[in-house]
């Protein structure tokens, strides 16, 4: 009807009449690094509020955890963030250590580093790849999952898995390392620099790859503290701070590296950061690999005793260490009453387990921080005002990895 | 820094502590290498202002904010908050009871990062939050009933969803488990277990 019953209110111009926009970011967006509900209210191409819906990924890990056996709960944190699973692990072992009292022999000790730093670089391929992705770059991510690829190789040869580990056990590390692994990871610690020149060459002085990174998601000092967070989002705004050098845990303390650290605090600064990580990290699994070799390396890779199971040779000897083997795996060991915070410094940032245990064979109640609970938190804080594009550049900086966050 | 230095200077803290806020330090204890100070429940905004601003603390990073459910003690929860400062570099936990009618007063004025986890501690046990911005549950489903971290909640919840395919869509229904939930004894009988077997009652009537 255009006889002008209905009043003229449809012909007034856009300009007369403009009103904010809410669409749903995700949760099948691809750069929304899994499944992130992201509710975004626009103001044209600016972001005026962000409203993550988070817990799509809910799995209940604490309240499982709270039925099961220590040594049972261990693969739940594989599954937690699963782009680094050992470096989960880590936490949750080093928390059952710290209440018992065990002491890692050497060699499990310095295998745990030599695979958390592995999970590092897990990490950082994922992140740097994918967040290059979602700016629209498209082959950083192809090259970077080859080495992703020959590193789960190594997961798999140590543990049988390439995912899902379950490797760090309490009391030092499953198996032992053949040598020939050893070997294998030198190697490819030997090539793995020219793969990342590679990757470097495409991204670093890469024009679009600055204009969409450089002063994008600015991170202050003071925001650091209010928004609690940890890792490279700390490291990208200049604060040096890492627990393996603060609160050095397992044997970090005689082991050389750098902390680097950015200056502006910006999604680029942010990429440097985690480049630098790797090789630091680099370093640091050639220092590992060469202890490993010398004399003071070797030796077992577990602390012989309540939390762990005796050698095979042994089972087929002495009856007494059979029935350990059985109520190790039946009943699992049994955690003096106490509470503990165990924490590491897992590649997204400070990964912890609280842990109250009651004397009993399973926690009581053990919580899960997630680092990347914290930054996802800020999402509404720090992307307000960018441009709508901007937040898969920041959603890919902050390093989000669901398993983790929902929990 | 050596153990016995940590030690050392965490009790030097928890004595500064004690001294410096009596009225709202309750009791305070090194255990593992961590001290714990146990807090009133009036006494926690001012207690987190001032580990925040105080010089000798500057606890400004919140690392951490959860409950534990006791059921059988008259406060049925305890609120656990973890602080970290990058300065002096130490951690510090404070715990706080709570009553299940009981209500806690937010610290988000304090610490922007308390948001998630006090929406997190309220969808998982029910607690409640004075002064939150913005209460929702977090974690659970849409529409969502109960407490799931309260030990009185079954692991196995009580609804289970599944896609209809005739209705075209998915479908609550109440849990029907096809094998009875798995809950084993590990009591060993030689750890003076006392196990109530059938007939046991027999003999306390004939008492």
């Amino acid at each position: 009807m255009m006889d002008g019953s209905k009043g003229f209110e449809d012909a007034q111009s856009g300009e007369q009449k403009i009103r904010n926009f809410n669409i749903n970011f995700g949760p099948q967006h691809p750069a929304a690094h899994g499944v992130l509900r992201m509710v975004l209210e626009l103001d044209g191409e600016i972001v005026e509020r962000a409203d993550p819906h988070i817990g799509l990924l809910h799995r209940g890990t604490e309240k499982l955890m709270e039925s099961r056996t220590y040594l049972q709960n261990l693969p739940y944190f594989d599954r937690l963030d699963y782009v680094a699973p050992m470096n989960q692990e880590h936490a949750w072992c080093l928390a059952i250590e710290k209440l018992t009292g065990v002491e890692v022999p050497r060699r499990g000790s310095l295998i745990r580093v030599l695979f958390s730093e592995i999970g590092r670089i897990l990490n950082h391929l994922l992140n740097i790849t994918t967040q290059a992705m979602d700016v629209g770059a498209l082959t950083p991510p192809l090259w970077g999952f080859e080495e992703r690829e020959k590193l789960m190789i190594f997961y798999e040869r140590a543990c049988g898995a390439r995912l899902h580990a379950n490797y760090f056990r309490p009391g030092g590390v499953h198996q032992d390392l053949p040598e020939d692994l050893i070997n294998d990871i030198e190697t490819w610690a030997n090539e793995y620099p020219a793969k990342m020149d590679d990757i470097d060459g495409l991204l670093t002085e890469n024009r679009i790859f600055k204009q969409r990174n450089a002063d994008i998601g600015v991170v202050t000092e003071e925001e650091i503290l209010d928004w609690g967070y940890s890792g490279v989002m700390v490291r990208g705004s200049g604060l040096a701070w890492d627990l393996r050098r603060a609160q050095p845990y397992e044997c970090y303390d005689e082991f050389d590296f750098q902390i680097p650290v950015g200056k502006n605090g910006d999604c680029y600064d942010r990429y440097l950061v985690r480049m630098e990580e790797m090789r630091q990290s680099l370093s640091i699994i050639h220092q590992a690999i060469a202890k490993l070799r010398a004399p003071e390396g070797q030796g077992d890779v577990m602390a012989r005793g309540k939390l762990t199971p005796p050698k095979r040779g042994e089972m087929k000897r002495s009856m007494e260490s059979l029935i350990h083997h059985f109520k190790l795996y039946t009943e699992g060991f049994h955690v003096p009453a106490g509470e503990v915070y165990a924490a590491v410094e897992a590649p997204k940032g400070e990964f912890g387990v609280y842990l109250v245990a009651d004397g009993t064979n399973k926690p009581y109640r053990s919580k899960i921080r997630a680092p990347g609970y914290l930054h996802l938190q800020s999402m509404d804080h720090v992307a307000k005002g960018h441009q709508l594009a901007d937040v898969a550049a920041i959603i890919g900086t902050m390093d989000v990895v669901f398993g983790e966050i929902d929990r | 820094m050596s153990e016995a230095q940590k030690t050392a200077s965490l009790n030097e803290l928890g004595a500064l502590l004690d001294a410096k806020r009596p009225d709202c330090v309750a009791s305070w204890e090194v255990a593992f290498g961590e001290l714990t100070v146990t807090v009133p429940l009036a006494g926690i905004p001012a207690f987190i202002e001032f580990l925040k601003t105080d010089k000798a603390c500057k606890f400004s990073s919140l690392v951490d904010i959860t409950a534990v459910d006791y059921p059988t003690r008259e406060e049925r929860f305890d609120v656990v908050y973890h602080f970290l400062s990058m300065y002096t570099n130490q951690r510090i936990r404070v715990k706080v009871a709570v009553r299940e009618d009981e209500m806690v007063p937010s610290i988000t004025e304090v610490h922007p990062s308390a948001n998630w986890f006090e929406r997190e501690v309220f969808d998982m046990f029910g607690i409640l939050f004075t002064g939150h911005p913005d209460l929702r549950r977090i974690l659970t489903d849409y529409g969502f009933r109960g407490f799931p971290l309260r030990k009185d909640f079954p692991t196995t919840g009580y609804t289970e969803v599944r896609y209809d395919e005739v209705e075209k869509r998915v479908v609550y229904e109440p849990v029907s488990l096809t094998q009875e939930y798995r809950q084993f004894d590990f009591m060993s009988p030689w750890e003076g277990a006392n196990y109530i077997l059938p007939g046991d009652e027999k003999s306390d009537e004939a008492k």
